[in-house]
């Protein structure tokens, strides 16, 4: 009797110990398989350019050279300029963005409010049919006249009707005796909005935030159609329009200077990527867990 | 004005309280009604006008579908055409083209996209050092946060013709070179591979919370009754799991008509020469805008895209419905 639990366990440890170890191989493959991309380029662009012509791409650089890196910084310009209309639409299209759809979406919460179900539906109707590309595009440039405006980068992706029903599904979950104490002191609605309910809904909010953030950073596509002016281009579209050309990464005075040189065109490419790749990346690692409980929020029951 | 002050001081006393409902008159109660409904509806309005003017004022559009569409003219000064737009799309091979490629890439997207994040999920959750499960977790997450555009630029260095670093591995297992932007046959595994690298990190973080929820009873009850880990994972992870694994499938579905316009754009560079197996609806109608210039036949598909896609989403939230009602999306 004494010994079977111990052959029972020992041997239940040593199967266990087999198996964590294959589970570990296969993870730590499949986590390099993904992480493959992004060392090619970062590799990429640490290399010399008459290697990466001769020898190809490589995981691990044959030659280092900073060169790719140093020619952006000796002719920042249009990175710069792209930065800095990036951080401005992704900073203008969150904050308004969450402060409209937070209002939107705390009316919405309310169970008292009599237009409740009418205006719900009017924002869901949304989700379920679009009119489509052609008449939105018509839309944008002929009537509202936006063709060419920051104003196209930011306005379309202000209320996302998905992201307004995740903050609504929270402020249901704040107990409704806070807001009619409150009211029953005599704040008013905005006030309860914006002392009691805001403050409360830090969480929800930081995490719709972040998606905005990305999906701000991270677009391509209001840019592709409606922007014309390089001095305009957000990061996306400015590595997107330099994937395309040859001459692309100097403006014209630093291009006379250059035309001496062998610039380093596929490196900087590559370097170009990890420097518009980078904050992103940094702002992952560091705020990877608020994405993952705004995910579930949107994809598990209840809070 | 007196009585309604007197009103709300008296609100303070519990006792009052009954006597100051039954004393408000209807009229003032409608007065309440509005105000508090004015205030809510002024909140939410900001967010319905930026709806109404970016979703529903583009509706009206619809109609260049039908339309010999001349920017001159306008979308209601145009000639009307009837069915043309249409005749043209559905007798040329475009509309079948696009058509079973969106469905057919889609609907691989879809079961490839299962498989690897639910493997990816079973695998994490049998991790025991909570150091590396997160460390594998972020590496297969990250590329979520990568756009499209950056997504191309990887692809380029894998796949260019003269010096990606999938040739010079051909090259040197003895194979025969490819020029992969110019070779229409190999993009469907290529275009899967991107959406698995994509999308697999985010589906298993959503997996793999799914599996955490599930009762740790059930497997103890199990490892007594001698259950191998398989058999717990098909005996017990899995079933329970079934619920979230359909309803992300059918809410997939429903999605189904519509393509992910950066991975088929940006991922194949738009190179003309693979729209035998790249060309979706999304990118149809993008290259009827840009490039063809042709704006009916581009509204035509989109319409076509915008119906059947209603129809499906329609159709799989109602399903959803029936399964899980805090799922749907209406």
């Amino acid at each position: 009797m004494g010994l079977l639990p111990n052959t029972v366990s020992t041997n239940y440890r040593r199967r266990g110990a087999i198996t964590q170890a294959t589970i570990n191989v296969i993870l730590i493959v499949v986590s390099f398989v993904f992480l493959l991309p992004l060392l090619l380029v970062i590799s990429s662009s640490l290399t010399d350019e008459v290697t990466l012509a001769r020898t190809g791409f490589s995981l691990i650089p044959e030659k280092i050279s900073f060169d790719a890196y140093n020619f952006i910084r000796m002719d920042p310009g249009r990175i710069v300029n792209a930065y800095a209309v990036t951080i401005t639409t992704t900073t203008i299209g969150t904050i308004c963005g969450l402060l409209i759809m937070a209002m939107l979406a705390y009316a919405l919460s309310r169970q008292d409010f009599a237009w409740r179900k009418p205006l719900s539906f009017f924002v869901i109707f949304t989700m379920l049919f679009h009119g489509g590309l052609i008449p939105t595009y018509i839309l944008v440039t002929q009537t509202l006249h936006l063709k060419d405006s920051l104003l196209a980068l930011i306005m379309p992706y202000l209320v996302v009707p998905w992201y307004v029903f995740l903050l609504r599904t929270y402020f249901i979950t704040l107990p409704k005796e806070l807001i009619e104490s409150a009211k029953i002191d005599g704040a008013s609605e905005w006030r309860v909005f914006f002392q009691i309910v805001i403050p409360l809904s830090t969480p929800a909010l930081a995490t719709v935030g972040l998606f905005c953030i990305l999906m701000y950073w991270n677009d391509w596509w209001l840019p592709l159609l409606y922007i014309d002016s390089p001095n305009k281009f957000p990061l996306q579209y400015l590595l997107y329009s330099i994937q395309r050309s040859a001459e692309f990464l100097t403006t014209g005075e630093a291009s006379a200077m250059l035309q001496t040189i062998q610039l380093p065109v596929q490196s900087m490419r590559m370097a170009m990527a990890v420097v518009a790749m980078g904050p992103i990346a940094i702002a992952f690692l560091a705020l990877q867990r608020y994405f993952v409980r705004g995910m579930l929020v949107g994809s598990l029951k209840g809070e | 004005m007196v009585s309604l002050a007197n009103q709300s001081s008296n609100k303070r006393q519990p006792v009052g309280l009954p006597n100051t409902a039954q004393r408000s008159t209807p009229l003032t109660r409608i007065v309440k009604s509005i105000r508090k409904n004015g205030t809510l509806f002024l909140m939410a309005l900001p967010g319905l006008a930026l709806l109404f003017v970016f979703q529903y004022m583009p509706l009206p559009g619809i109609i260049i579908a039908f339309k010999n569409y001349r920017t001159s003219q306008g979308i209601f000064g145009s000639d009307w055409i009837g069915f043309k737009n249409f005749e043209y799309l559905f007798t040329t091979d475009t509309a079948v083209r696009i058509t079973t490629n969106t469905l057919f890439l889609n609907a691989v997207f879809i079961i490839t996209g299962l498989l690897a994040s639910l493997t990816i999920a079973l695998l994490l959750n049998e991790v025991r050092s909570r150091y590396l499960a997160r460390v594998y977790q972020s590496s297969v997450f990250f590329p979520y946060f990568v756009s499209w555009v950056i997504v191309g630029y990887f692809g380029f260095a894998f796949l260019n013709g003269d010096s990606g670093l999938l040739n010079k591995w051909m090259t040197q297992a003895g194979l025969d070179t490819v020029s992969w932007y110019s070779a229409p046959k190999y993009w469907p595994y290529i275009l899967t591979a991107a959406h698995i690298w994509k999308s697999a990190g985010y589906w298993s973080i959503i997996y793999l919370a799914g599996m955490m929820g599930i009762n740790t009873e059930y497997y103890e009850a199990a490892q007594i009754d001698g259950a191998s880990r398989w058999q717990q994972i098909w005996g017990i992870t899995l079933p329970l799991l079934l619920p979230i694994i359909l309803i992300n499938i059918l809410l997939s579905i429903g999605r189904i008509f519509y393509a992910d316009f950066g991975l088929f754009y940006y991922v194949t560079r738009d190179s003309s020469m693979l729209y035998k197996t790249t060309d979706v609806i999304d990118t149809f109608v993008f290259r009827g805008l840009r490039s063809m210039g042709d704006f009916g036949m581009a509204a035509a598909a989109g319409l076509y895209q915008s119906v059947v896609g209603f129809v499906l989403i329609f159709v799989a939230n109602w399903v959803v419905k029936r399964i899980d009602p805090e799922k749907s999306i209406f």
